[in-house]
C-alpha cells in the first residue's frame, strides 16, 4: 500500500507542477481581460455562516444591499467559515490573485493577514472590520456599537427588579467586546443602580453549542436577563426556555426567536458598503478608519418587543436624542472601574484612542479580564 | 450463506495496490453522488479543487504550508502508534512547541548572538513538545494510567495556556488590548524560500527519512516495532519496555513541538489566535493513512493539506456551503480507511454447503 501510495503521491505531484507552468501564462492573459472587463468584483470573508442570524447575518445583508443598489456594476462573493490567524491569507490572497477589485474581511483576527496580503496587491481595496491597522489600500471600518448597546442596557435595567443580576455571554476580552459590557453596564446602572452584570467567556465568536451552554450556566447561577455578545441567537433560545427575557445582538434577535428579546442593539451595514464600494469604483477611495455611530445609523436600536412600555421606550428615544446630538457620550465622566477607583474624571470625556483600546470593567461588572 | 473476515497470513501484494486505488475510485464515485444533489458538477469540482491546491506554484506553497506540520506531527503520531500507545495529544504538543519557541524568540533575543536565536527557538520547542508528550507516557508507564485520555485532555490545557499568555502576560502592549505577542525580531524568523513555504520542509523531509532509517536500521527502532506488536515477546527477549516507550513518546511530541515552534517563527512570527487549528488531529489520519511509515507519511501530508487547501475552493469557486468542503474530505477519506481493512484481512463467503470462495 505505502508503494503505491509514494508512486501516486509522486505522479500527483509531478501533475501539479507541470499544470502550475502552464496555467501561470494562462493567468496573465485573464489578468489582462479582467482589467477592461465590466463588473467590480467584490469578495467577503466570514468567520461563520451567513445563516448565523447574528454578525455574519449582518454582513451579508450588507453584501446583499451591495447587490441591490449596484446591480450589474458589481459582481459580489463571500466565502464561509474562514479560521482567523495566518490561515485567513491564504483566502484573501486567492480572491486577490482571481483578480477581485475589493476584499471585505469581517472579523478582528483577519487583520494581520490582511495587511500582509495588502502589501503584496498595491491595486486591490481591503476593508477590514473591526481592526486598528490599516495602509494605503487597506481602511478599517466599525461602528460605535457601544451607544446602543448603552441604550439596550437601559431596556434591560428596567426589566428586572431593583438590583438583580444580567448574565452576558461573550466572547473573547478585547477591547470591542469590553466596550459593549461596559457600556451596557452603564445603561442598566443608570436606571437600576444596584443591578449587577455577570461576564462568562466562551472564548470562540461563532459556537451555537458553547454559547447555549454559558447561557445556560448563567441562568443556572440565577441571573434574571440574558445578553450576550456572540454570533448566533443560541443565548436568546437559552433564556427563553426558561421564561426570561433578553436583549440580542447583531441583529434584530426578536423576528427569530420572539418577543422575549426586548430590543437588539443591530448593525446596518448597507449604507456604508455600498459607499465605499462606489468610491472604489469611481476612483475616489482613500483609506480611512470608519467609526459610524447612532447618528450614522451604521449601529442602531432595532424595533421593541411588545413587553417594553412605553415610558421605557421614550426614555431611550430621548438619551438616543443625547447622544445623537453629540451632548452626551456613553463614556463621559464621572465614570468608576470594577474596583471603585476614578476611571474618567467629571466632566472628562474618555478619547476615542482609550475606547479603541479599552482594557477595563466598569462598575457593577462582575467577571475578570481574563478567561 | 455469510461473510466472514479471514486474517490473511502475509499481506497479499494484489491488495497492497489494488485497494487503495478502488478505495479512491470509489470515494470519488461517491462524493461524486453527494456533488450531483448539490447541483455540482463532480468532474468542474475535482478539477477546481486540483487546481486550486496544486494548479499553480503559489498555490502548491500554499499546500506545503500546511503540509509541514502535517508531515511532522504525521511521523510523531506515527511512531507512537506503532508502540499502540494512542497519543492523540498531537495538537497541545504543537501549542507547546509553539509556545516554548515564542518565548525563548521574545525574551531571550536580546541576550542571545543573533544567529542563535533561531535555532534556541527551535530547540525549545522540539524539548517542550516532548516535555508534552512525556507526561502521559511516564504517567502511563509508571502508572499505567490510560494515554489516550491524559494526551486529548493536555490538548487543552496547551490551547488554554497559550491563550493566557497572549491574552495576558506576554500581549503585546502596542496592540491596544487586543490579543497576541509582539512580533518577533527578525532574527527569530524562519527563512521561506517562495510565498509562504519555508525552509522546515527541507527539515521535514530530512527527519522523515532519518525516522525511516532509524526504524528500520536500529536496534532502537527494531525494539519499538517489537514492543508494539509483541510486548510479551520483546520482554521475554530482554527489552525494557518501558525505557522504549519512554523515549519513542519523547521524540513522537518532539516532532509536534517541532512543527508548532514552526508554525509561529515562519508562519504567524508572534503567538496569536490560529496556531491550533486541527494539525494535530489531522495528523492522525496522516498516519494511518501512511500505514504508520515515515516515508509515505510525508506523501500523505501533501495529499491532506492538498485536500484542506482545494476544499478551499468548493466554496470559492463552485459556491457550495462551507461544510461540502469537510464533507468531500471526509469522503475521501473513509474508503481509504476502510479499504486498508481488505490488505490484512481477506473476505470470505460461506455458502450453505460450505463451499468457501474467497475474495
Amino acid at each position: 500500500m505505502k508503494r503505491v501510495l509514494v508512486i501516486l503521491l509522486t505522479v500527483l505531484m509531478i501533475l501539479g507542477i507541470g499544470f502550475s507552468l502552464s496555467s501561470c501564462k494562462k493567468k496573465e492573459v485573464k489578468a489582462e481581460a479582467a482589467a477592461s472587463a465590466e463588473p467590480f468584483k467584490v469578495a467577503f470573508i466570514y468567520i461563520g455562516l451567513p445563516g448565523d442570524l447574528g454578525w455574519t447575518f449582518e454582513q451579508e445583508q450588507g453584501r446583499m444591499m451591495i447587490e441591490e443598489e449596484l446591480g450589474d456594476k458589481v459582481d459580489t462573493t463571500f466565502v464561509e467559515n474562514v479560521p482567523e490567524g495566518p490561515d485567513a491569507s491564504r483566502i484573501i490572497r486567492q480572491y486577490a490573485q482571481k483578480g477581485y477589485n475589493m476584499i471585505f474581511a469581517t472579523s478582528f483576527g483577519y487583520m494581520d493577514p490582511m495587511v500582509e496580503v495588502a502589501a503584496e496587491f498595491p491595486d486591490v481595496y481591503f476593508e477590514h472590520c473591526s481592526g486598528y491597522k490599516s495602509s494605503d489600500n487597506m481602511a478599517t471600518y466599525f461602528g460605535r456599537m457601544y451607544q446602543a448597546r448603552y441604550l439596550s442596557g437601559i431596556v434591560a435595567g428596567k426589566a428586572i427588579g431593583q438590583g438583580d443580576s444580567i448574565g452576558y455571554v461573550a466572547a473573547f476580552p478585547i477591547p470591542e467586546v469590553l466596550r459593549g459590557i461596559n457600556a451596557f453596564t452603564i445603561g442598566v446602572r443608570k436606571v437600576n443602580p444596584t443591578a449587577t452584570v455577570k461576564v462568562v467567556w466562551t472564548n470562540t465568536w461563532y459556537d451555537p453549542v458553547k454559547e447555549r451552554e454559558a447561557a445556560v450556566a448563567l441562568l443556572d447561577s440565577g441571573v434574571k436577563l440574558i445578553t450576550q455578545h456572540q454570533d448566533t441567537t443560541e443565548p436568546q433560545k437559552a433564556a427563553k426556555e426558561r421564561d426570561l427575557v433578553s436583549v440580542g445582538y447583531d441583529s434584530d434577535m426578536g423576528k427569530f426567536v420572539g418577543d422575549s428579546v426586548l430590543v437588539s442593539p443591530k448593525w446596518n451595514w448597507g449604507p456604508y458598503f455600498v459607499k465605499t464600494v462606489e468610491d472604489a469604483m469611481n476612483g475616489t477611495w482613500k483609506t480611512h478608519s470608519y467609526w459610524g455611530g447612532l447618528k450614522d445609523g451604521v449601529v442602531e436600536l432595532s424595533a421593541f418587543s411588545d413587553k417594553v412600555s412605553q415610558d421605557v421606550k421614550d426614555l431611550v428615544a430621548s438619551e438616543t436624542k443625547k447622544i445623537e446630538s453629540g451632548s452626551w457620550d456613553v463614556f463621559w465622566g464621572p465614570l468608576k472601574g470594577q474596583d471603585g477607583s476614578v476611571v474618567v474624571a467629571d466632566g472628562a470625556k474618555m478619547a476615542d484612542g482609550d475606547m479603541l483600546g479599552m482594557n477595563l470593567f466598569v462598575e457593577g461588572v462582575v467577571g475578570n479580564l481574563g478567561q | 450463506m455469510r461473510l466472514v473476515f479471514e486474517k490473511r497470513n502475509s499481506v497479499s501484494r494484489k491488495a497492497i495496490i489494488l485497494v487503495p486505488l478502488v478505495s479512491f475510485l470509489v470515494s470519488l464515485f461517491l462524493t461524486g453522488i453527494l456533488l450531483v444533489i448539490f447541483k455540482a458538477n463532480p468532474f468542474v469540482t475535482y478539477a477546481s479543487m486540483f487546481v486550486g491546491a496544486f494548479g499553480s506554484w503559489i498555490n502548491f506553497t500554499e499546500t506545503l504550508v500546511k503540509a509541514i506540520p502535517l508531515m511532522l506531527t504525521g511521523i510523531g503520531v506515527g511512531l507512537a502508534f506503532r508502540l499502540k500507545f494512542w497519543n492523540i495529544g498531537a495538537e497541545g504538543q504543537l501549542v507547546f512547541g509553539g509556545v516554548a519557541a515564542t518565548w525563548v524568540a521574545l525574551f531571550w533575543a536580546p541576550f542571545l548572538p543573533a544567529w542563535m536565536v533561531l535555532p534556541t527557538a527551535l530547540i525549545f520547542g522540539v524539548l517542550a513538545g516532548a516535555l508534552w508528550a512525556g507526561i502521559p507516557a511516564v504517567l502511563k508507564v509508571g502508572l499505567n494510567v490510560d494515554e489516550t485520555l491524559v494526551s486529548l485532555m493536555l490538548n487543552y490545557v496547551a490551547i488554554l495556556l497559550a491563550q493566557g499568555l497572549y491574552y495576558g502576560s506576554w500581549i503585546d502592549p502596542d496592540g491596544m488590548g487586543f490579543p497576541g505577542t509582539k512580533m518577533f525580531p527578525k532574527a527569530a524568523w524562519l527563512p521561506r524560500f517562495s510565498g509562504r513555504a519555508h525552509i522546515g520542509l527541507f527539515i521535514a523531509l530530512i527527519l522523515g527519512l532519518v525516522m525511516w532509517v532509524v526504524l528500520n536500521r536500529t536496534k532502537w527502532g527494531f525494539e519499538v516495532k517489537m514492543v508494539g506488536q509483541n510486548p510479551r515477546a520483546a520482554k521475554v527477549m530482554g527489552v525494557k519496555i518501558g525505557t522504549t516507550v519512554l523515549t519513542a513518546i519523547l521524540v513522537s511530541g518532539a516532532f509536534s513541538g517541532l512543527a508548532g515552534a514552526f508554525e509561529v517563527t515562519a508562519i504567524s512570527h508572534r503567538l496569536q489566535q490560529g496556531l491550533s487549528i486541527g494539525y494535530g488531529y489531522t495528523a492522525i489520519i496522516v498516519a494511518w493513512m501512511a500505514q504508520l511509515n515515515p516515508i509515505a507519511s510525508l506523501f500523505v501530508a501533501v495529499l491532506m493539506a492538498g485536500l484542506l487547501v482545494g476544499g478551499d475552493q468548493v466554496q470559492m469557486m463552485m459556491g457550495l456551503p462551507s461544510a461540502m468542503g469537510i464533507v468531500l474530505q471526509g469522503m475521501i477519506l473513509f474508503p481509504m480507511l476502510a479499504g486498508s481493512l481488505f490488505t490484512d484481512y481477506k473476505l470470505k463467503i460461506i455458502t450453505k454447503d460450505s463451499q468457501e470462495v474467497s475474495v
